[in-house]
This record gives C-alpha cells, sequence and structure tokens, in this order.
C-alpha cells in the first residue's frame, strides 16, 4: 500500500508534552520489601530437593542446594514443613527501615506497589487489622454454690439445633391418644451442633477441599455451603446437606441445584468485601470449574455488586419467593448479609421480606480474594451485628422468624459460646475450616498458586489434598469444638444450648466502654445478675 | 435411751444424743422424729439406733460404725460418705443416698430416688454396699469407683423401669447389679460393661442378699432365684481419649 | 418446729423450701396446717422471705380481681389508687388484716381492692378481662415506684413478706382465712437481698408459683417474655416462671401437661425414642419454645383456680415428694413437711424428673401419682 510521504519535522508534535515517559517496569531504583527471610541449614540438607517441589509459588530454585527467590516467597511454610531434615527456617523479614508508627512497614510497601503498578491491591483470607477484638473483652459465667455446674462427660448435654422460620406458639389440641401439634411447622433445619462450613466457591477452593468439607458436614449432622460456584456433580451425594447459593453472577444456579440442596441462600453481601462483587481470575477457571459454573474456561468469573434483580428490599422478597415457588416452600431460604453499619434495619427488611435465615458476616470474614483496601476498612464486628439484629428483632417481635447464624473471624469454641450468648442461633467458620485442612494464613489465595493445594485450581496442586484425610480434620475440628462447648455449658449450669442462646445475661465485659456494653447489653464484670 | 423428738429441732437431739454418748450410751430409741438432720452424723462405734418417723436430710452422714433402723421412710443424703456401719429402711428413700460411701451398708426395703450411690468407692479392705429392694432413678451409680450396689426391682409395676437413664455414666471401678430386665439405653454404654451375671457374680453377691433379706424378714432365695444383669466399667481410665495432648 | 434453743438466727446454706395442700374436692381449711409443714422446714431457708398464696379465700368478692398492694410511701398510695381509679371499679377496699409480730419488721402499707375492670375501657382497648387487668399490673410495677402489686387474682390472694414463712403466717393471721388451695414458700435469697415484694410466691392473675432453685437460663427466658409484653421488675428469677405459665397456658391455650413439657423438656435422647406422632410434636415443641425452657434446678409448685401444680426440672436437682390422703393432695421439699399437715398419709411417692403432678378440683385422679403418670410420660415407660 503506498502511503504518502511525510516531511521530516524538527520540531517536537505539540500534542506530546516532553517531560513525560511512559514507566519503566523494572524496579531498580525503587525497593521492594520482602516479607519473608528464607534460610536452610546446609549442612543438614538432603539434596532430596522436596523443597522445590512442594513450593507452589516457584520461590526456590536449585544450584547443587536450594537457593530462594525471596520476593516470592509468601511463608506458607510447605517446603518447611515436608523438609525431612528440619533444615528449613522461615521468619518474617525483619524492619528494614526506620520504625514509624504511622508510616507502618506495611503502609510503605503498598504505597510502593502501587506506585509502581497503578493497581488496587489484592488480598486473601480476612482482615489482618490490629482493630478491637470484642470476644476477647468478653467472658463467660459458671456456677457455683447456688446453681450446680453439670459435667457433660456423664450428664446429658445437648447442642441439638433448628434453622429456620418458627411459629409465635403451637396449636397444640387434646385428642383421646395425647396432646397433638395442630399446624406443621416450615422447613427446617437440624444440626447436632450449632456450627456450619460457610461459604466457599468451588473455583475459590479446589474440588478436593470442597469434597472434603461436604463429607466432613454430613459426618457431624450439620451443614456446607456450595458459595457461589455451583453444585459439582461429585458432591452432589452431599447435597442434602448443602446450602446451595445463588449469588449476583448466578454462577450454575439452575432448577435442579436448587431443589437439590436442603436449603437456598441469597447472597447479598460478605464481610471480606461488603458492598462490592467477587471476581475469580480466568486463571482459576478450569474446565471442571467452567462446568459448574456454567460459564466460558479462562473467562473470568465475576460477580457483580449488587444483583441486579435487588436494588430495594421489596425486590429481595420477590427474589426469596421466586426461590421458594420454585422449590415448593421445601427449602428454606438464608440471606447473607455483610455486618455493615445499619445491620440491624436490614436484618429485620430481611427477615420482614421472607427469610427463613440471616446470615451475618462480620467484617473480619475471609474470601479467596478481595482487594486490600475494602477488606480492610469497610464493615463492622460481628459480635456488635449479632448484638444489634437479635435486639432488634426481638424489638419488633420477630425474632422467631428467621434463625441467625453469624460468622466472620470465629476462632474457637469459646468464640462460638459467646456468639450464642449474644444471640446467634449458630456460627459458620470458613477459615477456621481451612485451618484445619492445612492452611496457614499466608494470604495469597488469590493466585492460585496454594502450596497445600486448597485454594487453587492446578491439579498439580490439587492432588495434595487427599478428601478423606481433609474430611477426618474437619471432623475432628467440629468434634473438638462440640465437647468443648459441652464443657462450657456444664460449668455455667445449663444442659441445652438453647438456654445460652441470646442469654447475654452469662456474659461479662472487661475493659470496654459504656456506648459499646449498652450496644451490646452486656454488663461489665462485678455486676451481679 | 429413749427420746421423743416431738417439736424438738435437730440441734437439740443431736446434741443429746452425743452427751449420752460420751457417757456410755449405746442404744437409742427415737420416737416422734419427722424431719430432723444430720441424725448420727459423724458417729463412731457400736452403738444402736431405732428411728420411728421420717428422718431428716443427711442422716448418718460421715457415720462410721453404729447401725441405724428407720421404721418407715427416709429423706435425701442418707449415708452421705458414711465410713462403716449399716443402715436399715423399712420404707422408701429419697435422693442422693450414699454419696461418696466409703465401707458399711445401706439397706432399703423400698423404692429409692435419683443420684444413688455416686461415686461410691473402695479402699484396702473395706467395700461399701447399698442395696434397694424396689426400683431407683436416674444416675444410679453415676461415677462409681468402687463397692456394690443393687437394686432388686421387688414390688415393681408392670411396665416401670428398674432404673432410670444415664445409669452408671462415669463408672470406673465396682459392680452393680440389677435384678431384672433392663432397657440397654439407659445404662451408659460408653463406661459400662453389661453381661447376665455369672456364677462368680452370684457368688459375690450371695453374702449380701442374705443380709438384705434378713435384715426384713425376706427370703433369699426367692431374691437369688432370678435373672441378674452385671454392670462394671469397661475402663479405669474413661476419658483418657478425651483430651488433645 | 422451733428454732434451737442456743444459737438463735445461725445460718445453714439449704436453699429454699416449698408446700402445697389441695382438696380435690373444693374444701376449705385455714392457713394452720400448711404454716405448720413450711414451718418444718424452717431450716431451708434463711428468714429472708416466706409467702402463702391460699385459693377460694374470698367467696364474698369471688367474681372480682382481688389486688394486694404494697405501698412503701404515701405518694406511690396516691398514685397507685388514682390508676385504680381510673381503670377499675373499685367494690371495696381495705387494708389487710394483720398482727403486730417480733419477727417482722418495717412492713409496707398493705391494702386490697376487689376491682373489675371499667366496662368501658374495656370494651374500648378490645381486650379480655384478664389481659386488661395484668397490663394495668405490669404498669403499676413497671412505673409507679414503691408500689407493689403483689397478687391480682380472682378469690385468691398471696401474703408475703421478709422473714421466716411461720412468723409471715402469724403476721397475716392465716388462720382466719380458708381456701380448698394453699402453697407457701420459704426463701433462702441469694441472687436478690431481701425484700418483701421479691418473696414467694410469685403471683400474677390467679397464678401463684413458689420456687426452689436457680433459673440459669433467667438471661434468654427474660427476654422472650419481653418480646410478649412481659416485664420483668421483681428483681428475682422466679418471675419467670409466673409469666411463662400465663404465656403458654392463658395465652397460647397449652395444655397444662404440655407447657410443662415445655419448661422441663424432655432430652433429644428421648425425643429421638418416641413413637411418633409423639417425636414430631416433642421436637417441634422444643423448636417453638427453646427460649421458654427452664435450665437450672428447679422444683416448683404452682396455682390456678381449680388446679395446683408441682414439677422438677427435667434431671430432679431439687427435691419434691407428694402425698395423697383420701381426697387431699400434698406437695412439699421433703417427706417431713407432709407429715407435718398429714402424719398418716395413704400413699407417699416422689414425682419423676420433668413429670408434674397435677390436682383437678373434682377429679378425684391426681395426674402424676403411680399408676397415672401423664400422657406426656417419659419414655421407656409403658403407661
Amino acid at each position: 500500500m503506498r502511503r504518502p510521504t511525510t516531511k521530516k519535522n524538527t520540531k517536537p508534535s505539540p500534542a506530546a508534552p516532553p517531560s513525560v515517559r511512559k514507566p519503566r517496569v523494572a524496579r531498580a531504583p525503587i525497593f521492594r520489601p520482602n516479607d519473608f527471610r528464607w534460610t536452610h541449614d546446609a549442612d543438614a540438607c538432603g539434596r532430596c530437593k522436596r523443597c522445590l517441589q512442594q513450593c507452589g509459588f516457584k520461590a526456590l530454585s536449585w544450584e547443587d542446594g536450594p537457593v530462594v527467590d525471596p520476593a516470592k516467597c509468601v511463608g506458607c511454610h510447605r517446603c518447611e514443613a515436608f523438609c525431612p531434615q528440619s533444615a528449613i527456617t522461615i521468619r518474617p523479614d525483619p524492619q528494614h527501615f526506620r520504625p514509624h508508627p504511622l508510616w507502618t512497614d506495611a503502609h510503605r510497601a503498598n504505597l510502593w506497589l502501587q506506585a509502581e503498578t497503578g493497581g488496587v491491591l489484592l488480598t486473601g483470607m480476612g482482615n489482618d487489622l490490629p482493630y478491637p477484638i470484642l470476644w476477647d473483652s468478653l467472658l463467660l459465667d459458671a456456677c457455683q454454690v447456688t446453681n450446680p455446674s453439670i459435667d457433660p462427660l456423664r450428664e446429658p448435654m445437648e447442642l441439638r439445633t433448628f434453622l429456620g422460620c418458627s411459629p409465635d406458639q403451637a396449636q397444640v389440641t387434646q385428642t383421646k391418644d395425647g396432646p397433638s401439634l395442630r399446624a406443621e411447622i416450615g422447613p427446617t433445619l437440624q444440626l447436632e451442633t450449632p456450627i456450619l462450613f460457610s461459604a466457599m466457591s468451588y473455583g475459590s477452593i479446589s474440588l478436593n477441599a470442597q469434597k472434603a468439607i461436604a463429607m466432613a458436614a454430613v459426618e457431624c449432622g450439620i451443614y456446607w455451603n456450595t458459595g457461589e460456584g455451583g453444585l459439582h456433580e461429585d458432591l452432589k451425594p452431599y447435597a442434602h446437606r448443602a446450602f446451595v447459593q445463588c449469588a449476583s453472577g448466578r454462577f450454575g444456579v439452575h432448577a435442579d441445584y436448587l431443589n437439590a440442596g436442603a436449603a437456598i441462600e441469597i447472597k447479598i453481601g460478605q464481610g471480606a468485601k461488603p458492598g462490592i462483587g467477587g471476581h475469580l481470575p480466568g486463571e482459576k477457571v478450569s474446565k471442571d470449574v467452567s462446568q459448574t459454573r456454567m460459564i466460558p474456561v479462562g473467562s473470568d468469573a465475576l460477580s457483580p455488586a449488587p444483583q441486579h434483580d435487588i436494588y430495594s428490599i421489596e425486590d429481595l422478597r420477590q427474589l426469596i419467593y421466586a426461590l421458594k415457588e420454585a422449590t415448593n416452600y421445601e427449602k428454606p431460604v438464608s440471606v447473607k448479609i455483610a455486618a455493615v453499619h445499619n445491620v440491624a434495619a436490614i436484618a429485620s427488611g430481611i427477615v420482614r421480606a421472607g427469610a427463613d435465615i440471616v446470615y451475618l458476616d462480620g467484617f473480619r470474614g475471609g474470601t479467596g480474594a478481595a482487594p486490600t483496601i475494602i477488606r480492610d476498612h469497610l464493615g463492622i464486628p460481628i459480635e456488635i451485628a449479632i448484638a444489634v439484629v437479635d435486639q432488634q428483632l426481638r424489638d419488633e417481635g420477630i425474632r422467631n422468624q428467621a434463625s441467625l447464624i453469624a460468622a466472620g473471624g470465629i476462632r474457637s469454641s469459646a468464640d462460638v459460646a459467646k456468639a450464642i450468648a449474644l444471640g446467634a442461633d449458630a456460627v459458620a467458620i470458613g477459615t477456621g475450616a481451612l485451618l484445619a485442612l492445612g492452611c496457614t494464613l499466608c494470604q495469597k489465595c488469590y493466585t492460585g498458586r496454594c502450596s497445600w493445594g486448597i485454594t487453587t485450581q492446578d491439579p498439580a496442586l490439587t492432588r495434595r489434598l487427599d478428601p478423606h484425610f481433609g474430611a477426618q480434620r474437619l471432623t475432628n475440628l467440629v468434634q473438638a469444638w462440640s465437647a468443648e462447648l459441652e464443657e462450657i455449658l456444664g460449668a455455667m449450669g445449663v444442659n441445652a444450648v438453647e438456654s445460652l442462646r441470646g442469654s447475654r445475661e452469662r456474659l461479662r465485659a472487661v475493659g470496654l466502654d459504656r456506648t459499646t456494653l449498652d450496644i451490646l447489653r452486656v454488663k461489665p464484670a462485678g455486676v451481679g445478675a | 435411751m429413749r427420746i421423743d423428738a416431738t417439736n424438738l429441732h435437730y440441734r437439740d437431739l443431736n446434741r443429746r444424743i452425743r452427751e449420752a454418748v460420751a457417757a456410755g450410751e449405746t442404744s437409742f430409741e427415737l420416737v416422734n422424729i419427722n424431719g430432723q438432720r444430720y441424725i448420727a452424723d459423724g458417729l463412731k462405734g457400736h452403738l444402736q439406733f431405732l428411728i420411728d418417723g421420717v428422718p431428716g436430710n443427711d442422716l448418718a452422714a460421715f457415720m462410721d460404725g453404729p447401725t441405724i433402723h428407720v421404721r418407715g421412710n427416709a429423706q435425701d443424703g442418707v449415708g452421705n460418705t458414711m465410713n462403716a456401719g449399716r443402715i436399715i429402711i423399712e420404707g422408701h428413700a429419697g435422693d442422693v443416698l450414699g454419696y461418696g460411701m466409703r465401707g458399711g451398708e445401706i439397706f432399703i426395703r423400698g423404692r429409692v430416688g435419683y443420684r444413688v450411690g455416686i461415686h461410691m468407692k473402695a479402699y484396702q479392705n473395706t467395700r461399701p454396699v447399698l442395696i434397694a429392694g424396689g426400683t431407683a432413678g436416674d444416675f444410679l451409680g453415676e461415677y462409681m469407683a468402687g463397692g456394690i450396689l443393687v437394686v432388686l426391682g421387688l414390688d415393681r409395676r408392670p411396665g416401670e423401669p428398674l432404673v432410670g437413664d444415664w445409669c452408671a455414666t462415669g463408672i470406673h471401678g465396682g459392680d452393680i447389679y440389677l435384678r431384672g430386665d433392663v432397657d440397654p439405653s439407659h445404662i451408659a454404654s460408653q463406661f459400662a460393661a453389661v453381661r447376665p451375671a455369672d456364677e462368680a457374680h452370684l457368688q459375690q453377691l450371695r453374702p449380701h442378699l442374705e443380709a438384705f433379706a434378713q435384715a426384713f424378714s425376706l427370703n433369699p432365695d426367692q431374691l437369688l432365684d432370678h435373672d441378674f444383669l452385671h454392670i462394671a466399667a469397661v475402663s479405669h481410665r474413661p476419658y483418657g481419649a478425651k483430651y488433645a495432648a | 418446729m422451733n428454732q434451737p434453743t442456743f444459737d438463735r438466727g445461725h445460718r445453714m446454706l439449704s436453699g429454699c423450701g416449698l408446700s402445697g395442700l389441695m382438696s380435690l374436692t373444693g374444701e376449705r381449711v385455714d392457713g394452720r396446717a400448711i404454716r405448720e409443714s413450711i414451718g418444718l422446714l424452717h431450716d431451708r431457708s434463711n428468714g429472708l422471705g416466706g409467702g402463702f398464696a391460699g385459693y377460694g379465700i374470698y367467696p364474698d368478692h369471688k367474681d372480682h380481681f382481688a389486688l394486694h398492694m404494697m405501698y412503701y410511701t404515701v405518694e406511690a398510695q396516691d398514685r397507685t389508687e388514682a390508676v385504680l381509679e381510673e381503670a377499675f371499679e373499685v367494690a371495696h377496699d381495705e387494708r389487710i388484716a394483720t398482727r403486730p409480730h417480733p419477727n417482722i419488721v418495717d412492713p409496707p402499707t398493705l391494702m386490697r381492692y376487689f376491682v373489675l375492670p371499667r366496662p368501658s375501657q374495656l370494651q374500648e382497648s378490645g381486650l379480655p378481662a384478664e389481659e386488661y387487668v395484668l397490663r394495668r399490673v405490669m404498669h403499676i410495677n413497671a412505673n409507679i415506684d414503691e408500689s407493689y402489686v403483689f397478687s391480682s387474682g380472682k378469690n385468691m390472694g398471696t401474703f408475703k413478706a421478709v422473714g421466716y414463712a411461720e412468723d409471715v403466717a402469724d403476721f397475716f393471721r392465716l388462720e382466719e382465712y380458708q381456701a380448698y388451695i394453699w402453697i407457701a414458700h420459704g426463701r433462702f435469697p441469694t441472687n436478690t437481698p431481701g425484700w418483701w415484694a421479691g418473696a414467694h410466691p410469685f403471683t400474677v392473675l390467679d397464678w401463684a408459683v413458689v420456687h426452689n432453685g436457680e433459673i440459669s437460663s433467667y438471661g434468654i427466658n427474660r427476654r422472650y417474655l419481653e418480646m410478649f409484653g412481659y416485664q420483668c421488675t421483681m428483681r428475682t428469677d422466679t418471675e419467670v416462671m409466673a409469666y411463662l405459665l400465663d404465656l403458654l397456658i392463658r395465652r397460647h391455650g397449652l395444655p397444662v401437661e404440655v407447657a410443662c413439657d415445655v419448661l422441663a423438656a424432655p432430652f433429644w435422647s428421648q425425643i429421638d425414642r418416641m413413637p411418633e406422632p409423639k417425636r414430631q410434636l416433642y421436637t417441634s415443641l422444643r423448636r417453638i419454645y427453646g427460649s421458654a425452657l427452664v435450665n437450672g434446678p428447679f422444683a416448683i409448685i404452682f396455682g390456678r383456680q381449680g388446679e395446683m401444680v408441682g414439677i422438677n426440672d427435667r434431671i430432679k436437682l431439687r427435691p419434691l415428694v407428694a402425698a395423697r390422703k383420701d381426697s387431699w393432695l400434698y406437695l412439699s421439699s421433703e417427706e417431713a413437711g407432709i407429715r407435718a399437715m398429714c402424719p398418716t398419709p395413704d400413699l407417699v411417692w416422689t414425682p419423676r424428673a420433668g413429670q408434674p403432678v397435677i390436682g383437678r378440683l373434682g377429679s378425684d385422679i391426681v395426674v402424676g401419682e403411680p399408676g397415672h403418670e401423664s400422657a406426656a410420660a417419659v419414655v421407656g415407660q409403658e403407661v
């Protein structure tokens, strides 16, 4: 093709200011600090190369012994766990710079990274900033002298929990065979202990991980949650104990899916990223993920921020009833929201919209991927959320119309007991479940390189987690916490969890200000009955 | 010595008894007893008590030797931490009998209440024996560590359970004998091994049933001529596997 | 039963004591027998509270609500009487008769009023008469300081004070009343100080409850009741028992046996073994009324017009003994307490954990006596 000839110009084009140039990608001379210092004992090293094989982040190479690229080490500790010589040591890298209380290392590092990339910082798991943890300011009662404690190892202790809408009162008639219930109660979930596994989608975690969770839920008589990734074929045998989630991306949602589960959950938000949508990067959308979510391979799976058919509370009611109709009113419908400032009013609206369960996710909730700035600065603590939602529903006389599930940083059976005392019917654990599967909380889930085979779809990595092994570990965890809950209830002189549920009287606070005490409706330690 | 306990507060009654014992009295007849507590508590030696009426709670607690015969029903706490002696109750008795009992015998002709025989224990040569002629309530033999506990189910109404729920929960020693059929779900199976009593068991049981029969003018052979279940601990360390090391 | 001769005032840790008696034929007796019974249980209390309730004591005003009032100040009385005047037609009012007693000190002003709701107000409220009265009573107790309605039923009344029960009986001259149900309580308070209104029985409308034990589920029982408009003002956990009975039986219409199965629910291990449809009923009851389960040790005796009920918690951590002689039913914390009112009963038995003993006017059969366990009897026993 002929081109018009151009005359050479000596003057620069007026549109391009001379002083700005495109930034170079090379790092130097801006420092990017490393998070971890990886060392090994060269004398002990057996040169088996297992550390290389085990690292999912390709941080190790080999030159007559392991050599680390410190920029790539995320501190997941997989290599250390597998070194037969225990020759590896991984420590947080000590502070390089002049200490500063305002400009912490993390702030400086984040800022440099943003200046370099122009991008939104990403992270995984839950908020790791030192906001106050209210669980650690609450203590539980124990019985002495005036009321006996109970030994759960020998005497009956009941943790059985029901979730769903419950009527205000029982309609009982006397027949010649004894009393009989007049009306049926709506669809109900029965749990043998007040703990569930929270939603973690197939896609954000591997199929093996999800299978382990599903198997453990069946074994323990509790429930698991598909998350927004749909229900994989292999997990259909466990669907009868699953919450099937209907999220904004509607991945994998169809009539059979809705009918396969025990309950349906409309996901409005989650604690880790209130108000924003989800993003499963295309590299995690493998063939299997694509099939389950019913989207193309390699395509990003984007969950919009709002559900686009819910722009107001009456729309939520509409969706709830659409789901109920589609499943013949046989499944309780749960609505999952992040705990935000007006969570009490929102929860009330949700209950009046027909939800049977309200799932509250506090600001410490985990995720496979979220913008760090959102994860770390939005939402409110779950302790407050439970307290205000429970009280609001009671004030309106509708507390029995929906059960409350609380989630977001439940670390131990003590947190469970305190959550129940504040008013939760049950708690859900996500981070806790992943820890049971081997996670070390390195917060790199979003990379898809999880060395432990949990939050990845790479077959070389996913095969590291045996679902049966994982299910056993999860079952162990649930059983251990349940046994501890029984000990706690026994010490409190109560032999059924419903006598602790909502009984704020059994909590006392230490070191909390007056306003927080009033919001929690918990007395300070030292005040008697 | 005869004491009429009408309108007598237990402090005064027991003080009079103790003063009499110190003065050498060994035989007491207490009449018009109704609800006075702590009778014979902590008393030692070969003393005899005949009680007419309903003694109050904690009869013979910490008792170490005397014999008590109650003409009627007893209340709660009989033989609490008793070390030695014999108690015969012609009627029924209440809850928490023989708690922590270490030795001696308690024979009740009628039924007994809840939490009977908790943490009975044997030590060296002393071994406690508690026999109930009727039925028993929940938590029989809870936490049993030693001794012999027997429930005979005489005068049992049709359909009435011999023992209640959570029988032998926490047992880690001792022997329980139940005369008759029992719903297996009433016995705490994670702690208790239940089997029909064999010859050796019945040999162990016989002298105690004979003593019981004699106390109430019953025929011991009639008592023995029946199926007995024997319950013993599965392990001396029942909670070994419960904790994370 | 006398106090010890050499050591007055020495306290033993023994918890509260209860007693009750009922004539199944409605024969009325004075308060001496019940006084003897609760007096014998002297050592179960510490003198910081005692009380009685009698049914059938006001035959001349049997269709009126008999409001018993305690006033600690003149202002409290004036304010309350203004409320009463406004809401009720007061047929008769008078001081409650008492006699001075050395052990009953600083009594408040004690009045009783025989009232009916003002018809126009009642109609305007659209409420049944009981509900109307209940709300006025709650209003007075919550909002008028130093004024307490401590009894509000028809043809029944509660008499209570700080003091040993037998002294309270003498103070209130209970030998001058005739009742076919008497229940009594001697208190050993641990959670609230000795306070006249805090003594038992706890009365709301014609429910009267006496309670031995401590309610470890109080926090949630109370919050549950608040959802239905009940206000807990008496600073003692027994209050929730009375309101739960009113809620379950009067407002929700549950039969008494079923209400007892809510308060002292069977264990899941027992429910799971029940045949259908019983299993479904009990599962549903626990689901709906989980917040009404009363946890912690308790023995209670409660009464209402025509009924006296005794019941334990579901693992029987507190004592309760029952007895019959002819058409009389007796309940007490100790057998000795029964024999103080009835030296030679025909039958003495211990109710099972969680199983009520129910005496009903006009019925010779007592629910829960041997051979007549209620239809809600514990699993494992074919009735």
